[in-house]
């Protein structure tokens, strides 16, 4: 059975609301959030030369700035290779495509430093992810995958994150589950960490068998949900419990 | 060199109070935790922070593993004179690493 | 000599009287070893920590002592943590205001004291018992 509509498109609410309020604090200041640590790597990075073509960011895309709007359409359809990209993939494939340098290694400190720094240009906008155009057949697979139960405990993201937002599993608050301030910071990690990590955990608690990291099946759910998200801001680098 | 964020004013009258706020990358590993295969992971933790301001302390900290990863400070100093605020970690294994910050006082 | 029998019952009753957290006992030993002969008071030092903790892995506290007295030194102890000892804070001469904060790990619900030993010799503390929840789905 397929809900018609969901809790989460009539009134989205960011797991910031969810956090208490000494989580909220730590994401509030920026000289104690630890995300922090990421981004000012991140901005090392960025002016930081690589490649065949000994380039930095900075000499392509000059100043940060420039940046800014460009986490929010994330993941977006990439004509150059014709399917939807998170933006870790979409930031490697600068790294290799017009750098000549290596891909950033998956969760790496180097991978979620730039994406964050890019991330934090899109800070306080709204989310702009598109459903729409070339990337539509990519959103209603990631649809679908949402709405499909996993693992041996046999439950969708739907039935959690829908159904049961707002409600408690084992003590604590269920969320709606949007992506709209990764990388974050997650306390129970007590590191960094993108939204294949996160969705990771999620699937390994329903006790599934994971995605693999770049399987195009998580790129559509992670596009679906960000269009999901539709309506908060980006709030990347995020904290949370 | 472990990443680090101060926050420190740059510029203060004299007498005034300040707040410093420190935030270092390290794991802070308590030595409670174990690999999947039993073996504990042994402590590796900072367990000490300096900080002097020209010289004369300001704080002493003894860090213990209930410190939580990426370990994070702030307290209070009085503006004096102009000049160097220093700050160190100190970790387990000996290492040490100093991060200096220049203030003005008027 | 002591029959055998009454030697075994009093070693299990020893193992059945011993505490259910070691570490509240650590803690108090720890005290009484910081406040020496002084007399230890409740007041003056504040412990500020929320009282629901979502998650025990970073949580923040405050710990501060009111009025111009200079402080000497705070400590911090978590009675049911694997080991006592959170953080010790020694004020030097350029110091300010008694105040401050870190990030501390709970692991599980419990009390946590905080001890001030003033540069006039007296000694002060503040106690709060938290409870501390733990996520859902975890890696």
């Amino acid at each position: 059975m397929v809900l018609a509509t969901s809790a989460a498109a009539a009134e989205p609410r960011s797991g910031y609301q969810d956090a208490s309020p000494a989580t909220r604090a730590m994401q509030d200041d920026d000289t104690s959030n630890p995300g922090f640590l990421w981004v000012q790597q991140g901005e090392a990075i960025w002016h930081e030369p690589s490649g065949s073509a000994a380039k930095s960011c900075a000499d392509c895309h000059g100043d940060a700035a420039s940046m800014r709007g460009v986490a929010a359409r994330y993941p977006a359809y990439n004509a150059r290779v014709g399917h939807p990209l998170t933006l870790e993939q979409r930031i490697n494939l600068s790294r290799t495509a017009d750098q000549g340098s290596e891909a950033f290694a998956p969760e790496s400190d180097a991978l979620l430093a730039i994406t964050a720094f890019v991330g934090l240009q899109s800070r306080g906008m709204p989310m702009a992810v598109s459903p729409d155009g070339p990337a539509r057949p990519y959103y209603k697979n990631g649809q679908r995958l949402f709405q499909t139960r996993m693992g041996q405990l046999n439950l969708s993201c739907q039935q959690c994150h829908d159904d049961f937002a707002g409600k408690r599993l084992a003590g604590a608050l269920i969320p709606q589950g949007h992506p709209n301030g990764y990388p974050l910071y997650r306390l129970e990690w007590q590191g960094m960490g993108s939204l294949y990590r996160r969705i990771r955990n999620c699937i390994t608690g329903v006790r599934g068998e994971p995605f693999a990291v770049d399987s195009p099946d998580l790129v559509d759910l992670e596009l679906f949900l960000g269009v999901r998200a539709t309506g908060l801001v980006v709030e990347t680098p995020a904290v949370r419990p | 060199m472990a990443r680090v964020l101060i926050n420190i004013p740059k510029e203060v009258r004299k007498g005034e109070v300040i707040e410093i706020k420190v935030l270092i990358s390290h794991p802070m590993e308590s030595g409670q935790r174990r690999t999947d295969s039993g073996q504990v992971i042994p402590r590796k933790i900072i367990n000490k922070f300096v900080c002097t301001w020209n010289g004369d302390e300001v704080l002493s900290v003894d860090l213990f593993p209930a410190i939580a990863a990426n370990p994070f400070l702030s307290f209070f100093a009085v503006a004096d004179a102009s000049g160097t605020i220093s700050m160190t970690w100190v970790d387990d294994d000996g290492a040490t690493q100093t991060e200096l910050a220049s203030i003005t006082v008027t | 000599m002591v029959p055998r029998r009454q030697v075994l019952v009093a070693a299990a009753g020893a193992v059945l009287l011993s505490p259910a957290s070691a570490t509240e006992t650590q803690v108090a030993a720890l005290i009484k070893e910081l406040v020496g002969d002084a007399t230890l008071r409740q007041g003056r030092v504040k412990l500020d920590i929320p009282l629901l903790v979502e998650n025990g892995n970073a949580v923040p506290i405050t710990v501060s002592v009111d009025g111009p007295d200079r402080v000497r030194s705070l400590h911090v102890f978590a009675e049911r943590n694997p080991l006592p000892n959170v953080a010790n804070f020694y004020f030097g001469p350029r110091a300010g205001p008694a105040k401050v904060s870190t990030r501390m790990r709970l692991a599980t619900s419990q009390t946590v004291v905080a001890v001030a030993k003033l540069a006039d010799g007296s000694c002060w503390m503040d106690r709060i018992e938290l409870i501390v929840t733990l996520a859902a789905c975890v890696e």
